[in-house]
């Protein structure tokens, strides 16, 4: 196929691809863009170029220990839902950018230990790129049939492609300031490039077991016939079960903490329970790919039996080789695909992680905290876009001046071991509270010195093809130190090998300093917010222990620089809004503070954000107890919290009320006062019954407050009861004698033949204002004509029930609990005010429960209402 | 003559109210609670009304909102009158298009004032 038309080929695609992005991107609330499915076909950014034509070649060359690489993730999805859940929750919390944002928070937002992570991720990553380009340009090759002529650039398609990349990249990568906003171009790009490679891949499998071959037996029936078939397709006994072990374990550790998973699964994830399809959506896409990476890697071997080909593209040979251009030209494609998702989603990880954990920090917060905020904001992208042209040419140069030699394998392994040694300080920070920030940094350099040692020396040595005296007679001819075979341990192959004694190392390390050296109260701080991440997500910027004097005006100031007026003057209405705070306090508090670093820090990352912030702030240094305590406190209260607010808002309805209720009787006040001043032609009648009113009027006032009184000290148990033994007989007596006169004027008979005498224990006054107040409401509500009130007694067991029935309108249903509430006022009371107070039946009920007894309400028939109720006989 | 109507569940505010208006020559209709006001202001169509909020069944805000939305009686002036003084409540009710809003307990001579501002508005 002509260089040209594939050129041609690639760039449609591209643009395609760029085209996928940008519509993404400008409707990025569209479900077709925000969906379960995007977001798993995203974490498939895991398989890259390696896997499409690597894991063949390996398949070829070693057998089934390609399968370990997709094991790992399928075997450990389970626990990976889990574990992410918590990830993506604290990250959310703490606007969490990467794992170097992630890990270098976790110990105390430490600056030294980000700005590690990143040099780890970088020297990880960058030859992982290379890979990727190189996979680009030899399959460019094979296809084109081109053979590279001298190392120019000019001539290299790869370094165009590159390029597009880098710009691809850049233009979607950086479209937000805040890099914990989500990039939807990049990653709807990502996942139709996912379905992509699948789709292409599963044709080539079809094509090679259905059409080349008669199905798999018969291309398991050729292949068997071949020489050392047997050794590779075992696992090889337990010297091999170890190597196999090991190197599922090392990929169940990169498929969560490689930084391009990290950005699609954290970074990327827009709801947690997005989680829930990758169970079981994630591992059959993996199981898929790998169904036909045996077959083509036997195929490949039978059909190319005795030729010097690279195993690795059989994939892009076997069609080749039967003049199929269209179907090599889809492998192509689709190895393309997962080549340039790998390269844009990996860049894109490590330019946020370039800036906001090494490049700002370390060199540009002083600028930025003097500059303007649309400088500052515009030159965060600048340096990101950089970072993300200058990892992209540096892994160019990195291919082509460096003869890759090796299968792409090994520096894929190599790159997920030095990333392996994240996982030390990344999963001990997540559960272990002591693991402190000097043991996650000494552990992880031990650790990559260790992999240096023993996988980068050698295996730089062994593809530059110079002296091979370091590996076999190890460093100063010393048997211990061989790089193969440190202390001499034999088993394991050299990346299980490097695997499982950088690893070894940097636990021990890990856990023994952490162990030796407390961290400090900050490191301790984070560490209970990201161990008890549950316990402490619903509390918020609570969780933030801090002590110290700061000034609003100063952190806005600083939030201004970066977020600009609007932007920081919105985010803090919000945050007042949420906390109930004051618009014009002066000093912030720790939520303040806490909720104006992470404000910061999706833009500048956590480091550089709390530098910051502690740059205007004077804080006070606090013991670890003190931490502790603090937090449990603030625990406490918060579950409180729901408690009081809702009590808060009873009492302040209540509060509500009383004020209307009081404003009342003082408006009718005022007014008749004010005509009395005013007006002197007002004649005696009018004056004397405008005098009246007011005197009625201020009796209701001198009630309602009595009765506001009353039902406060009722209520709070001020109020001691006078317990003595009565008669029920004279107390309803008495009470009787007492509204004789209201039912007289109202023409309302009261009967009382059903009262029985009984002597018990009681509060004679509470419990005469209780029937007087029933009985006065009954004369209220009985009937207009013939108005009649019965009271009575029963004794039911150990206890009296005291009754008092009218023949009025009865309470609607839906009230008659109701109106024991404080103000309840019937939808059905036409009383004229300004009788009642409307606390009458709540005082009541608060008189007979501090009696142990019970009050309700119900309706009888014909008509009326009848209110009953009970008092304990044997309460003494 | 100049109609009123006075909505209020208070006797004595009503009657103060009823006493004042009367000597300002006002034409005084009362309704004691949100449906005998709406009834009386389509029949009497006044020129002002002095509303209260908190009435059982039919409240003030409700009353407010059928008036602006009939035709006949969306330029009647609405003085609000209510012993709900915070600023949510009064910022809803001249939301809803009440012209005043004086809460309660208020100056009886500033009322007669701003009775009087508003009708001569027009």
């Amino acid at each position: 196929m002509s260089s040209l038309l594939v050129i041609l080929i690639i760039v449609v695609y591209l643009a395609v691809i760029f085209y996928v992005a940008f519509w993404a991107e400008k409707n990025s609330k569209s479900k077709w863009v925000n969906n379960p499915y995007i977001y798993t076909l995203s974490l498939a950014v895991y398989c890259t170029a390696w896997t499409y034509f690597g894991s063949v070649g390996l398949a070829a060359t070693s057998g089934l220990t390609f399968l370990t690489i997709y094991l790992g993730p399928v075997i450990i999805i389970p626990v990976w839902i889990i574990l992410m859940r918590k990830v993506i929750r604290i990250s959310k919390i703490n606007k969490i950018s990467s794992i170097a944002d992630f890990v270098s928070l976790r110990y105390g937002n430490n600056r030294f230990l980000g700005a590690l992570i990143t040099f780890v991720c970088v020297l990880a990553i960058v030859p992982y790129i290379s890979l990727q380009l190189k996979a680009i340009s030899e399959t460019f090759n094979v296809i084109t049939k081109h053979h590279i002529i001298g190392n120019s650039i000019i001539n290299d398609t790869t370094f165009y492609i590159a390029i597009l990349l880098a710009i691809f990249a850049a233009f979607f990568g950086t479209q937000h300031t805040d890099a914990t906003e989500r990039h939807k171009g990049i990653i709807t790009a990502v996942a139709l490039e996912s379905i992509i490679k699948l789709v292409f891949f599963l044709i080539i499998g079809l094509y090679v077991t259905f059409y080349l071959f008669n199905g798999p037996t018969d291309i398991y029936s050729k292949v068997s016939k071949l020489p050392n078939f047997e050794i590779q397709q075992t696992i090889n006994g337990v010297e091999g079960g170890f190597n196999w072990f090991l190197l599922s374990i090392l990929s169940m550790i990169a498929i969560m903490l490689l930084p391009r998973q990290f950005q699609v699964t954290v970074v990327e994830n827009e709801r947690e329970k997005y989680l829930k399809k990758v169970t079981w959506l994630f591992p059959l896409y993996l199981l898929l790919f790998n169904v036909f990476v045996v077959f083509i890697a036997w195929g490949g071997k039978v059909v190319f039996e005795n030729q010097q080909v690279d195993a690795d593209l059989f994939s892009l040979l076997l069609p080749l080789n039967n003049n199929h251009e269209f179907l090599a030209l889809l492998v192509f494609l689709g190895g393309f695909s997962a080549a340039i998702s790998m390269v844009v989603v990996s860049t894109l990880a490590l330019s946020t992680m370039l800036s906001n954990n090494l490049i700002i920090p370390y060199g540009f917060l002083r600028k930025y905290s003097e500059g303007e905020s649309e400088e500052n904001t515009e030159s965060i992208k600048t340096i990101r876009r950089l970072a993300i042209f200058s990892l992209i040419i540096v892994a160019y140069f990195f291919y082509k001046f460096f003869t890759l030699d090796r299968s792409l394998v090994s520096i894929g392994l190599i790159s997920f071991v030095l990333i392996a040694q994240l996982a030390p300080s990344f999963f001990g920070g997540l559960f272990w509270r002591r693991g402190s920030s000097k043991g996650a940094i000494y552990g992880i350099i031990a650790g990559v010195i260790i992999t240096i040692y023993t996988l980068v020396i050698p295996f730089t040595i062994d593809s530059q093809l110079i002296s091979t005296s370091l590996i076999n007679e190890g460093l100063f001819g010393s048997n211990i130190l061989k790089p193969y075979q440190l202390f001499g341990l034999q088993i394991f192959d050299p990346v299980p090998h490097a695997f499982f004694w950088s690893l070894f190392f940097n636990f021990l390390i890990y856990a023994a300093i952490s162990v030796a050296i407390k961290g400090s109260y900050r490191e301790r701080n984070f560490a209970e917010m990201f161990v008890d991440s549950n316990k402490y997500a619903s509390m918020h910027e609570d969780a933030y222990v801090w002590k110290g004097e700061a000034y609003v005006k100063d952190i806005k100031k600083v939030l201004t620089r970066f977020l600009g007026d609007k932007r920081t003057e919105r985010a803090l209405n919000l945050f007042y809004m949420k906390h109930n705070l004051n618009k014009n306090i002066q000093y912030a508090d720790a939520r303040l503070v806490n909720f104006s670093e992470k404000l910061l820090t999706g833009s500048i990352g956590s480091a550089s954000s709390r530098i910051l912030i502690s740059s205007v702030v004077k804080e006070e240094e606090i013991s670890l107890p003190e931490v502790l305590n603090i937090l449990d406190e603030t625990q406490k209260a918060k579950a409180s919290n729901k408690e009081l607010k809702e009590r808060d808002k009873q009492k302040d309805e209540f509060l509500d009320t009383v004020a209307h209720e009081l404003k009342t009787p003082i408006t009718s006040i005022r007014a008749l006062s004010e005509i009395l001043l005013d007006d002197e032609e007002i004649d005696t009648t009018t004056k004397n019954k405008f005098l009246t009113s007011i005197v009625s009027e201020s009796d209701r006032v001198s009630r309602l407050i009595n009765n506001i009184l009353d039902l406060e000290k009722l209520a709070t148990g001020k109020q001691k009861l006078n317990l003595n033994k009565n008669s029920i007989e004279t107390t309803i007596q008495k009470s009787i004698d007492a509204v004789q006169q209201l039912a007289f004027k109202k023409g309302v008979k009261i009967n009382e033949e059903g009262v029985k005498n009984t002597t018990l224990l009681y509060d004679e006054d509470r419990i005469q204002q209780v029937i007087l107040n029933l009985l006065s409401n009954a004369i209220k509500f009985s009937n207009e004509e013939n108005g009649a009130v019965a009271i009575f007694t029963y004794i039911n067991e150990n206890k009296i029930e005291i009754s008092v029935e009218d023949n009025g309108k009865g309470i609607p249903q839906d009230e008659l609990d109701l109106i024991f509430n404080k103000f309840y006022q019937s939808k059905n009371q036409t009383v004229v005010k300004p009788e009642g107070t409307g606390l009458g039946l709540a005082i009541s009920k608060q008189i007979i429960e501090s009696h142990n007894g019970k009050i309700w309400a119900e309706n009888i028939k014909p008509n009326g209402a009848r209110l009953t109720f009970t008092l304990p006989l044997n309460s003494n | 003559m100049r109609k009123i109507l006075i909505v209020d569940d208070e006797p004595n505010i009503v009657m103060s109210l009823e006493y004042i208006f009367k000597k300002e020559n006002f034409e005084v209709f009362i309704a004691r609670d949100g449906e005998e006001a709406i009834e009386i202001a389509e029949t009497t169509i006044p020129d002002i009304i002095l509303l209260d909020i908190m009435m059982p069944n039919v409240d003030g805000y409700q009353v407010l909102n059928y008036l602006k939305s009939n035709e006949k009686l969306k330029e009647i002036k609405v003085i609000f009158l209510s012993a709900k003084n915070k600023i949510s409540d009064v910022e809803l009710g001249l939301q809803l298009g009440a012209d005043k809003y004086l809460s309660k307990p208020f100056s009886t001579k500033k009322l007669v004032k701003e009775v009087k501002t508003l009708l001569t508005k027009k």
